[in-house]
């Protein structure tokens, strides 16, 4: 709006008279323009929608509570009904995915793609902390893409050691074994353990001194193969790891050998049947087996 | 109108202005604050909180000098994505005991309120010392140093009866053996009982760290593995209306 026009409505508007407040400041005077329209009636609404908002909504704080709303919305309320509804969406695969004999769903496409696809969404969530969100695990952590399986691969064991975990104190039924910690205890010398750690080292690789291996081999068939067996291939019912392969789980390099026959190692495993429900082990164990190891 | 002429009154006193400003701001405050202490939904009864025992305080205090609460919130919010990944939604009891809370509010982590006992001790030291080593796309920071720096909970008492004094119910029981139940809960094979009566059953006393003596690894990862685990959901259903 230019200025000729502007002193032009001021003036029709009251003629004689600009409609100013009466306010001057140094010879500066103030306009006293009503508000535009549209802004005064989206002003009323607003004021009209919050006495609506206040009445269908929790609000006024009274004398022992506040005000309920007349719609009973609560934030507990709406998250305990999206989860249900949730939970009903799901319920009837679940229910399938729960009953059915663990080999049977690799057979059953639907039921496959559901329990790979729900199990990946558990994995990420529960078990990629330790075993790597692409499940390829770390120093400690067993890798799961790998066919080398502490406590068998098959999709039996997998959902056992799921549902119960592994030496953990929370669940009878956890999965247990305890290697002797053999130079802590005092069971072997520190030259029996050089020459089963060379030994071990000869079974996959190269050993640190060659001339230990033959020595080791009585060490190791005296004290180590009753659960690692005799070819040292590991007993997954005692979870003994396979020593004949280049596979590693604490490291295969003398230092750390020599550390682990000295002190043992002691793998935790959380259980997970009190967290998870049923269906949600055998979805993320069907996850598990699918990822590339499974027996 | 008589009232509105007045107002010229306010509008040429700066002082005026600014004394009835404060009382409508302060009228605001009133109506939005005071409600909060005696509504009774607000204040919620839930079973199982206790204060924390010395040595999860002292990690605590670890966990707020180090910054930890920058990068990690402990409040579970009431949406269903935030239940599935963390657990059941966090109450305002459960903060309690916290002087000052540690809510955050930004997760670079992820959230921490139901952290205890998810993860075994070993995790947590390997975690603490290098995060990289377990979760290989960590941006976290490697606190391995905290494993060196010994603790003796010489100031603890203290930091408990300042604690009391802002209103955690430490009894004086509590602050004499606040000493011996620091050690006591770090060592599996000390004399534990008295710790376990003044604080319940469900005291995690383990040698956190597997290492000798008591390092604030011990202390920090005391404090992680309790917590959100001190009320037991399945015997324990929150009012849905609050």
């Amino acid at each position: 709006m230019t200025q000729p026009e502007d002193n032009k409505r001021a003036a029709s508007h009251q003629p004689g008279d600009p409609n100013t407040t009466g306010h001057t400041w140094d010879g500066i005077e103030e306009f006293d323009n009503p508000m535009p329209r549209w802004w005064l009636w989206t002003f009323y609404a607003t004021i009209i929608w919050g006495v609506i908002y206040t009445i269908a909504y929790p609000a006024w704080p009274l004398v022992s509570s506040a005000t309920a709303g007349v719609l009973g919305w609560s934030t507990r309320g709406d998250v305990a009904s999206e989860i249900v509804a949730a939970e009903e969406a799901n319920a009837e695969i679940n229910a399938r995915l729960a009953a059915i004999k663990m080999e049977d769903i690799a057979e059953d496409a639907d039921l496959r793609n559901y329990a790979v696809s729900s199990g990946a969404a558990v994995f990420r969530t529960w078990c990629a902390q330790c075993h790597g969100s692409g499940a390829a695990g770390a120093v400690g952590y067993p890798n799961l893409l790998d066919d080398a399986w502490l406590w068998g691969g098959d999709i039996e064991n997998i959902h056992l050691t799921i549902a119960h975990g592994i030496r953990n104190e929370e669940d009878p039924d956890a999965r247990y074994s305890e290697m002797p910690a053999f130079g802590r205890d005092e069971i072997l010398t520190p030259e029996e353990i050089d020459q089963a750690v060379n030994y071990v080292m000869s079974l996959s690789g190269t050993p640190q001194d060659a001339a230990q291996v033959e020595a080791g081999s009585v060490v190791f068939a005296d004290n180590c193969a009753s659960c690692h067996t005799e070819d040292a291939t590991g007993d997954p019912e005692q979870g003994a790891p396979n020593l004949a392969d280049a596979l590693w789980l604490y490291g295969g390099d003398y230092d750390t050998l020599t550390e682990t026959v000295n002190n043992s190692r002691f793998g935790v495993m959380p259980s997970w049947s009190n967290r998870l429900t049923e269906a949600q082990i055998r979805a993320v164990a069907t996850y598990v087996h699918q990822l590339g190891g499974g027996e | 109108m008589a009232i509105l002429d007045k107002h010229k009154l306010i509008e040429t006193n700066a002082t005026l202005l600014l004394i009835l400003s404060f009382l409508v701001v302060t009228i605001g405050g009133i109506v939005q604050i005071v409600p909060l202490f005696y509504l009774e939904n607000t204040i919620e009864k839930v079973e199982g909180m206790r204060p924390y025992t010395p040595l999860e305080l002292a990690g605590r205090d670890i966990y707020i000098r180090e910054g930890c609460y920058v990068c990690h919130s402990q409040m579970i919010r009431p949406m269903r994505d935030e239940v599935e990944r963390y657990g059941h939604y966090s109450l305002a009891a459960e903060s309690m005991y916290d002087h000052p809370f540690q809510w955050g509010s930004k997760r670079t982590g992820p959230d921490l309120a139901r952290v205890g006992g998810r993860y075994s001790d070993e995790w947590h030291v390997d975690h603490l010392r290098n995060p990289e080593a377990v979760v290989p796309e960590s941006v976290m920071p490697k606190y391995a140093f905290l494993e060196e720096r010994m603790i003796d909970g010489k100031y603890i008492g203290d930091l408990m009866a300042t604690n009391a004094f802002v209103g955690v119910p430490y009894s004086d029981e509590m602050l004499e053996a606040a000493q011996a139940d620091f050690r006591a809960q770090a060592d599996p094979d000390s004399d534990y009982d008295g710790l376990l009566e003044r604080y319940g059953d469900t005291v995690n006393v383990r040698n956190f760290d597997g290492q000798p003596g008591i390092s604030e690894t011990d202390a920090l990862i005391a404090y992680l593995q309790m917590l959100g685990t001190l009320v037991d959901f399945s015997t324990f259903t929150p009012d849905a209306s609050r």
